[in-house]
Parts: C-alpha cells; sequence; structure tokens
C-alpha cells in the first residue's frame, strides 16, 4: 500500500464522481510507477453563480382548456359591426354566390329601381379590379370596392374598415356583394342582417346539396338567369326540392335581372326588409 | 382556400392564450371540426404549417376531432347523426330540425411549455 496515497501500486483506485484527478509519478521501493489519485480543489470562481436552478415552469407540457371558436374572432368584430348598422336604421344584405351568377348585374338594376326610393349603399368585394364599383356607380348609391388580394373572401374587419367611408346619413340598406365563391365566404360573418345565396340556372340543380353550408346559412335563395331557361335542361322542381333539402324554410325567388322578370318579388322583399 | 385565414385567426388567437397563460410554446392543439362547418380538414392541416411558421405553435401537432352533423327533429324528437347535409328529420320527414352539432369548429384544448 503506498503511503502517499493509498494505493496498491497500481491504478485501483475507484473514484467517486465527485473527485478528479491529476496523474502524477511517484516511487514505491525501486518502482517507480504512474497512477492517479483524487485530490479536492478549492474552486474559485471569478463570478458568483449558484448551481442550483429553481425552475419556476414543468418541461412536461401541460394542458390549457380553450374552448374557443377558430372564427370567434370575426364573429365578434360582425357583432360590431350589426351594432353599428343597427344603431343608424342600416339593413345589411350579404350576396354570395359562384362567380358570375349574376350578382353584380342584380345589384346593378336593384339599385336602379330602388333608385329616390330606398337609400342604398354598397361594398362589393373581388380579389382585383374595380369593375364590379365602376358598374354600379351612377345608381344613386355610394359603392366601395374591396380587394382583397389573395383572400376568397370578405372578413367583418375588412367591411368594419369601409362601413363609415359607404353608409352616409340616410342610408337604409347596405348591399355587400362578396367575392364570387361559394365555398369560403359562407363562413364569415360580415355583421349583415339578411344572407342571400344566387344560383343561376346555368350552374345546376344539384348545386345546394354540393354546397350545402352556404346555401343552410342562407334564408333566401335567388335563382337567377331565369330568361335562359328555355335553353336549358334546368329542372327547377329538382332545384328547389334540393334547396329545400339544405334549407328547408329558405324563400327562393326566381328572377332574370337582365329582363326583369321576377324581379318585383326581390324588391317587394328588400323594401319590407328597411 | 379560406383555410389559411382560419388558421392564421386560431394561432393569433391561441397566442394570446398562451401569453395570459404564461407559456412559451404550442405543442398540442386539440380542434373539434363539424361537418357543416365549411371547413376541410386537408386544406385546414395543409395550411397550418404556413400560418403558425416563427410562431410559438411552429411545429405544434394538430388533433382533429371530427364531429359529424347531429339532428334533433323538432316534432318527433328523433335525434341522430346523419351523414347527408339534408335538414330534414330521417324519422318522421318533419322540415323542422335543430342541428345538435356539426357546424362548430373550435379549439377545445391545447398543450403549452
Amino acid at each position: 500500500m503506498c503511503e502517499d496515497c493509498g494505493c496498491r501500486e497500481g491504478n485501483e483506485r475507484v473514484f467517486s464522481d465527485k473527485e478528479h484527478s491529476h496523474e502524477h509519478a511517484h516511487r514505491h521501493g525501486d518502482v517507480v510507477h504512474t497512477h492517479a489519485h483524487p485530490h479536492e480543489h478549492a474552486h474559485e470562481h471569478a463570478h458568483d453563480h449558484t448551481h442550483e436552478h429553481v425552475h419556476e415552469h414543468s418541461h412536461a407540457p401541460r394542458t390549457v382548456a380553450v374552448e374557443m371558436g377558430v372564427l370567434e374572432r370575426n364573429d365578434r368584430q360582425a357583432a360590431e359591426n350589426h351594432a353599428w348598422l343597427a344603431a343608424r336604421g342600416v339593413v345589411a344584405v350579404n350576396l354570395i354566390s359562384s362567380p358570375g351568377s349574376g350578382k353584380t348585374l342584380l345589384l346593378e338594376k336593384t339599385l336602379d329601381a330602388l333608385r329616390d326610393k330606398v337609400s342604398c349603399a354598397v361594398i362589393t368585394g373581388d380579389q382585383q379590379t374595380d369593375n364590379d364599383a365602376r358598374r354600379m356607380m351612377g345608381r344613386g348609391a355610394k359603392v366601395v370596392q374591396i380587394e382583397t388580394r389573395s383572400a376568397c373572401h370578405l372578413n367583418a374587419e375588412q367591411v368594419r374598415d369601409r362601413l363609415s367611408e359607404v353608409v352616409d346619413e340616410g342610408v337604409k340598406l347596405l348591399f355587400i356583394e362578396n367575392v364570387g365563391n361559394l365555398v369560403c365566404p359562407a363562413a364569415f360573418e360580415l355583421g349583415e342582417d339578411r344572407r342571400v345565396v344566387l344560383l343561376s340556372v346555368t350552374e345546376g340543380e344539384d348545386k345546394p346539396l354540393k354546397y350545402p353550408v352556404a346555401f343552410y346559412s342562407a334564408g333566401t335563395v335567388v335563382l337567377t338567369k331565369t330568361d335562359l331557361l328555355p335553353h336549358l335542361d334546368f329542372n327547377m322542381d329538382a332545384c328547389r326540392s334540393a334547396i329545400r333539402k339544405v334549407h328547408p324554410d329558405a324563400r327562393i325567388i326566381e328572377l332574370s335581372a337582365r329582363t326583369g322578370q321576377g324581379m318585383d318579388a326581390w324588391l317587394d322583399w328588400l323594401r319590407r326588409l328597411v | 382556400m379560406h383555410e389559411l385565414s382560419l388558421a392564421t385567426a386560431m394561432v393569433e388567437q391561441l397566442e394570446e392564450i398562451l401569453t395570459r397563460e404564461g407559456g412559451t410554446r404550442i405543442v398540442r392543439i386539440a380542434l373539434r371540426l363539424g361537418a357543416m362547418s365549411g371547413v376541410d380538414r386537408d386544406a385546414f392541416e395543409f395550411a397550418f404549417p404556413e400560418a403558425a411558421g416563427g410562431t410559438p405553435a411552429e411545429g405544434a401537432v394538430l388533433v382533429i376531432e371530427e364531429v359529424p352533423l347531429a339532428l334533433s327533429c323538432r316534432r318527433c324528437g328523433h335525434c341522430a347523426t346523419t351523414e347527408e347535409p339534408i335538414m330534414i328529420c330521417p324519422a318522421c320527414g318533419f322540415m323542422e330540425v335543430d342541428v345538435v352539432q356539426g357546424r362548430e369548429f373550435t379549439v377545445t384544448s391545447m398543450e403549452v411549455l
């Protein structure tokens, strides 16, 4: 046994984790051997630190109950829009349809018919261009265009941003012409009083079953371009039946904005809103 | 595809909750997706990484529970789930039914660090 360090002429010490060693040489009789042995240092650090952390958070995930509608923020804004409009006596109508179903032409003819009778305003949404706004101008109503760029629908914040600009004193009826799309706009409340879905008779009578969310969400369905019926195989009864399946008490109005046929029912319905 | 808008809105709203909860990261998001919510699951799952990139929700796992449409009849009281989006009582044919479930698109919970 080595008197210097307690070894048995070899490196047989088991070092605990806390110890560390340097190699050194010393002599046992005539044999010089080399081994390591533990010793302690006083650790002087140039800075103070603690080796213990107080962990106030856990590294394990914790579950937070949320119960939040993903559309909640939009819905809140829509409710604010509705309150803003209601305070001014304005009824808002949100028009939704596929592109090319005839929303803009219907609005052009509607503005002409209501001119000097019911004060109207229009917010119209498209991904690009102000073509629709220009078509509807000069018909006695203020018109603003929202270009949504990449977005496929209007949301409540976009409408809020234009409300005070488009709704002048005395306006009774605000039309919101949504981006042409039968899917996305259906999910976004804008603060409207009434939602209208347009379906042109060139589109096929089973569309309500293919796009049930839009038709379920709208209390009024306007079937447009009925002047084309003689040229089509469109089955009006089948279309009405498809609408009724998705929305049994929906109001259904058939019209042709081009010829004016059926426009009275639409205009009467609008007049009763205000 | 409005699912990107929805995913972005969800991430922003969850970030607010995360801050209130004193967390730093969202690792899992549990959702209920109704058949009549108007939201496409695949499109939403595709859009989510784009919406979550660079936010505390980046890399979070989406756990989506699909909720079928369920109707309750106002006349006979029959209540059942249905595959078809048809708002007519399948038992008695009455056309006044209430949607009991299937329109929701909600975050029920999330796991945070």
